[in-house]
């Protein structure tokens, strides 16, 4: 059966958005323990784009963003692609470590700290994942890049590439006071992953 | 004359007469293929994300694959006067943009890229005159047609001209 995110029918589509939503929301709240703080979240938006559209939202492809890359294994294989636009991934510094620096340096500590929150965000995105679908799903250790939005998304687009010509993109916005974060999730199952995932959720 | 500057995106292939410039954003594991005749001053760019369409079942997208991007550019400049006798190359991009400590084949996609580009190139005897690519970050490429050269540049890592 071939399969890619052009030619599912609108109730697989409906079906990926609410897992979008859910893990999304589950990954908010985790964030918001892990801070002790109250975090707001706006609803999800669940987007399918064209490949070379993919980098646009962040301004363009030259634009420097943070990419927080794992991989998932298990029931199901894949990537989780969580992407922070420059400016939001100081807030969230900020939230964490109370108070971010000036400069647009990122030093070791930082950018563990950044490991550490893509990791939070993309556990438990995957364990709410898990619990929807009864299946067993692994997460690696993340890697991180930032650089161009262009060249940090060629990976994930790569992957998507081999399916198709179009992602699906899950966009969060949450804020906590007036600081406000951006931030995006790719979710890139697999080819041989992707049926049995349908399957698992009932809309294959 | 005005010069055209012409973005190329991901999974796009263009060829182009003097004056013009073309351009690709933020190159990752993806790769550049610059082809140039110096005579008829003619460029070309593609911007490849997959080594082979033979690999894969959704290929109809000929621009993704180094095997038939290449294919495709040659025979865009040739129809705009190219001679594929005088054409050579510049290579930029292949960056493995993130490491993970278990190896994944999906991640080595940059390297894999440059190799199969590599090979598609010798196979249509075109030289590869100057080439920037691996590492683990992203390039900005422009390619002029007046000189054939082409710029690089990188967040962190430098600008050259090759």
């Amino acid at each position: 059966m071939e399969i890619n995110y052009e030619n599912l029918n609108s109730m697989q589509l409906d079906v990926l958005k609410e897992l979008g939503n859910i893990g999304a929301g589950n990954a908010v709240t985790a964030l918001s323990k892990m801070l002790d703080k109250k975090i707001n979240m706006e609803v999800p938006q669940v987007r399918i784009l064209e490949l070379a559209e993919v980098p646009e939202i962040f301004g363009g492809a030259e634009v420097p963003v943070t990419g927080i890359y794992l991989r998932m294994e298990g029931d199901i294989s894949g990537n989780i692609m969580f992407l922070l636009p420059m400016e939001s991934s100081k807030v969230l510094l900020d939230m964490l470590m109370g108070g971010y620096r000036d400069g647009d340096e990122f030093d070791d500590m930082d950018l563990s700290a950044l490991e550490e929150i893509g990791n939070i965000l993309a556990g438990s995105y995957t364990s709410s994942l898990a619990a929807l679908t009864g299946m067993n799903i692994r997460v690696s250790v993340p890697a991180l890049a930032i650089d161009m939005a262009g060249a940090v998304l060629s990976v994930p687009i790569i992957q998507f590439g081999h399916m198709g010509d179009s992602v699906m993109l899950i966009e969060t916005h949450f804020s906590e006071g007036n600081k406000h974060v951006k931030g995006n999730l790719l979710l890139i199952p697999d080819v041989e992953s992707f049926v049995n995932l349908l399957e698992k959720l009932g809309v294959a | 004359m005005t010069v055209v500057m012409t973005k190329i995106g991901i999974a796009e292939v263009r060829a182009a007469k003097d004056p013009a410039v073309l351009v690709t954003l933020g190159l990752g594991s993806c790769v550049g293929v610059c082809l140039y005749d110096s005579r008829k001053k003619v460029i070309g760019m593609a911007h490849i994300m997959l080594p082979s369409s033979k690999e894969i079942k959704n290929n109809a997208n000929k621009a993704k694959f180094a095997d038939t991007a290449i294919v495709m550019l040659i025979e865009e400049m040739e129809a705009i006067g190219a001679d594929r006798k005088s054409i050579t190359a510049k290579i930029a991009g292949g960056a493995q943009m993130f490491s993970f400590k278990s190896s994944n084949e999906l991640l080595r996609i940059g390297e894999r890229n440059v190799e199969a580009v590599r090979r598609e190139l010798g196979r249509h005897r075109i030289e590869i005159v100057a080439e920037d690519v691996g590492g683990n970050y992203g390039r900005t490429i422009e390619f002029f047609s007046r000189d054939g050269s082409l710029s690089i540049r990188t967040i962190g890592h430098g600008t050259k001209v090759i």
